[in-house]
């Protein structure tokens, strides 16, 4: 038997919790894969069904673009606590003595460096196929680093409400959908105004306050879901 | 450890579920206090599991009456809590329990001592069930808890391994311990086992 050993800090904690995370998302590439591939096919169609008229594409592309990384976050968000959930890492979880709000936040973390971030990476990639003006290449990274992690949060709300369903998916749609579509309208008003010159910084704003706002809510939600999930 | 010596480590009152319409159990009240060893007694389906998770504080509704825990248990379900795609070693250090930060030496010595020594870096998906089982014991010996809730962990272990973990729950029991645990099979120990049945309660 070891000697007494302390609980390790909170901050230590949500790193190994991060590390953990993200060790196991490394570990099986296709899932980190997955959601750009959906982005990248998503957006190689657009051309075809809405002709390859530059002028026409660039228009729609700040809608296009927001609307596929949006769905492409709805695809992966049923998974950030699926597999803890069954094989019992999510029990052992909620009796941890560390606080459940930072832990969640730590799950979400992981799940928005995989998905948000990478996504706001390769963007510009796409948003050229779309002929979406160089000006607005920066509003669009910037809007969907802020935006996909408000996506992740209420995403996550969705997931531990819907844990422990066999079949959750559609039910965690209907939850979400209407929490992101307020991110929805002003990411894509963010790019189509700066792609017209105009300063996209006041929908950047709005979307940081309302990153803010679920940072610090999202959590309790997360956290009450997961045990209601958990006890039942 | 709070709580003194004399002090139980957990102590239930008047708890009374009830699941999908039938009673599980009325009125049970018992105490544990360290050094001791209790099984719960009952056929499937008699609420073991149930009683279990929420001593441990996981059920949260539900139920009727009180649980008082003098300090945080360390509670073992039926999953493993394993993650297949990462090594016994990195199981045990990055567990989700948070309960202590191991080092290398420790985590090979609890690894070795559940017979899984040569397997700490092996993916454990590589592993059978019983050797996930065996990961998760091996909390048992990290563990620094007075107070353990163990859910059938006898399941999918040879006969050896049997004998190690009965003797591993006496060790602890008479270190200060307390043991609380379902299983279906009598333990083979020199140790006074409390039964615990839901419908009577503690038995002498």
């Amino acid at each position: 038997m070891s000697a007494a050993a302390q609980s390790p800090g909170t901050a230590r904690f949500c790193l190994v919790l991060l590390r953990r995370q993200l060790t196991l998302a490394v570990r099986r590439p296709i899932e980190i894969g997955n959601p750009l591939l959906f982005f990248a096919m998503v957006v190689a169609l657009f051309p075809l069904g809405l002709g390859p008229a530059p002028d026409q594409l660039a228009g729609f592309a700040p809608g296009i673009l927001w609307i596929i990384a949006l769905l492409s976050n709805l695809l992966t968000s049923d998974t950030v606590f699926r597999s803890d959930f069954e094989d019992g890492s999510l029990e052992q979880l909620l009796l941890a003595p560390q606080p459940l709000f930072l832990s969640v936040l730590a799950y979400i973390g992981a799940h928005w460096l995989l998905t948000g971030l990478l996504l706001a990476l390769v963007s510009p990639l796409f948003a050229l196929m779309l002929n979406l003006p160089a000006p607005a290449l920066g509003a669009l990274v910037a809007s969907l680093l802020l935006g996909t992690a408000v996506l992740s949060l209420v995403g996550g709300i969705g997931a531990a409400l819907t844990v422990g369903l066999k079949r959750g998916g559609v039910l965690i749609t209907l939850l979400i959908l209407p929490f992101y579509m307020p991110v929805l309208i002003f990411g894509s008003a963010a790019v189509r105004n700066a792609a017209l010159g105009i300063p996209a910084t006041p929908y950047l704003a709005i979307i940081g306050a309302m990153l803010c706002l679920a940072v610090a809510l999202a959590p309790l939600a997360i956290a009450a879901g997961l045990r209601i999930s958990v006890d039942a | 450890m709070p709580g003194g010596p004399g002090d139980p480590l957990l102590a239930v009152y008047d708890l009374c579920l009830e699941r999908g319409g039938r009673e599980l159990f009325r009125d049970l009240a018992f105490a544990v206090m360290p050094g001791q060893l209790l099984q719960v007694d009952g056929p499937n389906g008699a609420g073991k599991t149930s009683l279990l998770r929420i001593l441990a504080g996981l059920s949260r509704y539900g139920f009727t009456g009180r649980v008082e825990r003098s300090t945080p248990p360390l509670y073992l379900g039926h999953q493993p809590a394993v993650k297949a795609l990462l090594t016994p070693r990195e199981n045990l250090a990055w567990h989700v329990a948070g309960e202590a930060a191991y080092d290398n030496p420790q985590i090979e010595d609890a690894l070795a001592r559940v017979g899984l020594y040569g397997y700490e870096d092996v993916p454990s998906h590589a592993l059978s069930a019983g050797q996930h089982r065996r990961v998760n014991l091996a909390r048992l010996y990290l563990s620094a808890r007075p107070l353990w809730l163990l859910d059938e962990p006898f399941t999918a272990i040879d006969r050896g391994g049997v004998a190690e973990l009965e003797a591993l729950l006496v060790a602890h029991v008479e270190r200060g311990g307390a043991v609380v645990m379902t299983s279906h099979q009598l333990l083979r120990v020199d140790y006074r086992v409390q039964m615990l049945s839901l419908t009577e309660g503690l038995l002498a």
